[in-house]
């Protein structure tokens, strides 16, 4: 598709979002889409890093919780505007993802995962020592009484979460087609060819961990708000990183649609039994579906919907 | 132009002052069995490998330009491509996407059109192929495409690293054969590091035999090659 067709697509969506908030009443859809929605966004993320650079980052929640605490942050500190919120966390974020690039890069395969795993585990343990932001009690953010335009607090950041979730999977399409994209691709498929044929592998890594990073930090800055009480452990639960990784797994990490659809089915899939069985299924829910693809279609939806194309067409 | 190059891996000296001189136009060969140091060399000019002493230079219309410290991407957009020792393919991007990435030297973006055109009418098999994964040609293909990503970046020199590897000997002929084409039509100074003395003399002008990390002897004509005693003894067995 090409890309003005999506742009309209993108736009059509974000008006359909804003019509569907005048039309539905009941919150509860808007709790459960910004949660899928959240996870387009960490698995767009993730797939930039782990899908297009092979490089498995087992540390989405610390960039999560990163731009989530960033905002908690900003909101006690100065009653910082919602904009600054996204683009501090972006930052703050994207920057951690620079300095770990620039710490842990040098590592591969699944020590590269492990370092990412600590840098969680470190993370939490600082928040949970830090008094300013509630320690392990954690701390209350208070909503503004009033959004413009919106009936409430939770329309709004569900409107808000269908951008981000759009820009995220703009720049994963972006890289995709860049240079920069093949260079990752290069690095994930031969590194040290890569290296030979001129790609400047560690300044793509790193452009790959900020950016990946930044949009991880970006979908947590409104956590605090969506909310209201926010705690390391929700914060940096598991759940992200496992999610995050699984999503793309299961759509397809050669394509940014592979995260989309990943985390569409995956998080859905997670909505609904939250709902009818219980929230503690979840993570049974993806470890069982991970192995399912791993197995069976480790190229993931996108992979089995081309090789069916494919044949389709021989 | 390199000088007194020492370099190693670690604790490991494998480089103990190697001095050589490639000149514009030429093909050189380096010669020299396993472990002596030929891959070190052509790495340490590509800025993969660093080099604990000495001078890696390149002289262009009177401009000097010293190799050492600079990043690989640095040196392929001086105008070197290396050919690396067993292929180094991406196996599982086609053989149009590894062509591509030869190219990504920002010089070379703007002939990518021009360059792939070229190689696939150069190299026809890679044309059949376009489509499939590079890992799945045959080992003669895939030096063929390691050959040909190379000269997707447009270079000026080409370094070759072995490119005798794992063929059989019609499939080497063809190759060593390919790459004085290349030469020809490209005006390319190429310096090849090569153990199969037979095939690198049929396109060298003239080589240096490397043995453990040093230059045993320089030998200004294949022939001087021939005749002297190392080679005697290593390759033709005498």
């Amino acid at each position: 598709m090409s890309g003005r067709v999506l742009l309209a697509v993108a736009v059509a969506l974000v008006l359909a979002a804003v019509a569907l908030t005048r039309v539905l009443e009941n919150q509860y859809y808007y709790f459960a889409t910004y949660v899928i929605l959240q996870y387009v966004v960490l698995a767009t993320a993730w797939n930039i890093l782990g899908g297009y650079t092979g490089y498995v980052n087992f540390g989405s929640a610390a960039f999560f919780a990163t731009g989530a605490y960033t905002a908690a942050v900003l909101i006690k500190a100065v009653a910082a505007p919602f904009p600054v919120l996204l683009v501090a966390g972006g930052l703050v974020a994207g920057l951690l993802g620079l300095g770990i690039g620039y710490l842990t890069l040098r590592l591969r395969g699944v020590f590269f995962a492990i370092a990412t795993l600590a840098l969680a585990v470190v993370l939490q343990t600082l928040v949970v020592n830090w008094g300013y932001v509630g320690g392990s009690r954690g701390i209350y953010t208070l909503r503004p009484a009033r959004v413009p335009f919106f009936d409430n607090y939770v329309e709004f950041l569900f409107v808000v979460m269908v951008v981000l979730a759009l820009g995220a999977l703009a720049t994963a399409r972006w890289i995709e087609r860049s240079w920069i994209g093949r260079g990752l691709v290069a690095i994930r498929d031969n590194e040290e060819a890569a290296e030979c044929m001129g790609v400047p592998t560690l300044r793509l890594k790193l452009v790959a961990t900020t950016v990946s990073g930044a949009l991880m930090g970006v979908a947590g800055a409104p956590f605090p708000y969506y909310l209201t009480y926010m705690e390391p452990t929700s914060a940096f639960n598991l759940d992200y990183a496992i999610n995050s990784l699984a999503m793309p797994m299961i759509g397809g990490t050669t394509t940014w649609v592979g995260p989309l659809v990943g985390a569409v089915l995956l998080g859905a899939a997670q909505q609904v039994a939250t709902v009818t069985i219980s929230s503690a299924l979840n993570l049974l829910i993806v470890g069982l579906v991970v192995v399912a693809f791993v197995i069976l279609a480790p190229e993931g939806i996108v992979g089995l919907f081309r090789r069916w194309r494919a044949r389709a067409r021989a | 132009m390199v000088r007194d190059v020492e370099a190693g891996y670690g604790a490991v000296r494998v480089l103990h002052g190697v001095s050589m001189e490639v000149n514009e136009g030429e093909t050189v060969a380096l010669l020299g069995t396993n472990g002596n140091g030929k891959s070190t060399l052509l790495k340490c000019i590509m800025g993969i490998v660093r080099p604990d002493a000495g001078e890696i230079v390149l002289e262009e219309d009177g401009r000097r330009t010293s190799l050492v410290g600079r990043s690989p991407e640095e040196i392929v957009g001086l105008g070197i491509a290396l050919v690396p020792e067993g292929r180094r393919l991406f196996p599982k991007l086609t053989v149009e996407e590894n062509l591509l990435l030869g190219a990504y030297r920002r010089e070379a973006r703007a002939e990518i059109a021009g360059n792939l055109r070229f190689c696939l009418d150069a190299f026809p098999v890679l044309g059949e192929r376009r489509r499939q994964l590079a890992g799945s040609l045959s080992g003669g293909e895939q030096q063929m495409l390691a050959l040909a990503r190379a000269v997707m970046s447009s270079p000026r020199i080409l370094l070759v690293d072995e490119p005798s590897v794992g063929l059989a000997p019609i499939l080497v002929s063809r190759v060593i054969a390919k790459i004085r084409e290349l030469k020809e039509s490209h005006h390319l100074t190429v310096l090849m590091a090569e153990q199969n003395f037979n095939q690198a003399t049929k396109i060298a002008d003239r080589g240096y035999i490397i043995v453990h990390g040093q230059i045993e002897f320089e030998g200004h004509s294949t022939r001087e090659l021939a005749e002297h005693e190392l080679v005697k003894k290593y390759y033709l067995g005498v």
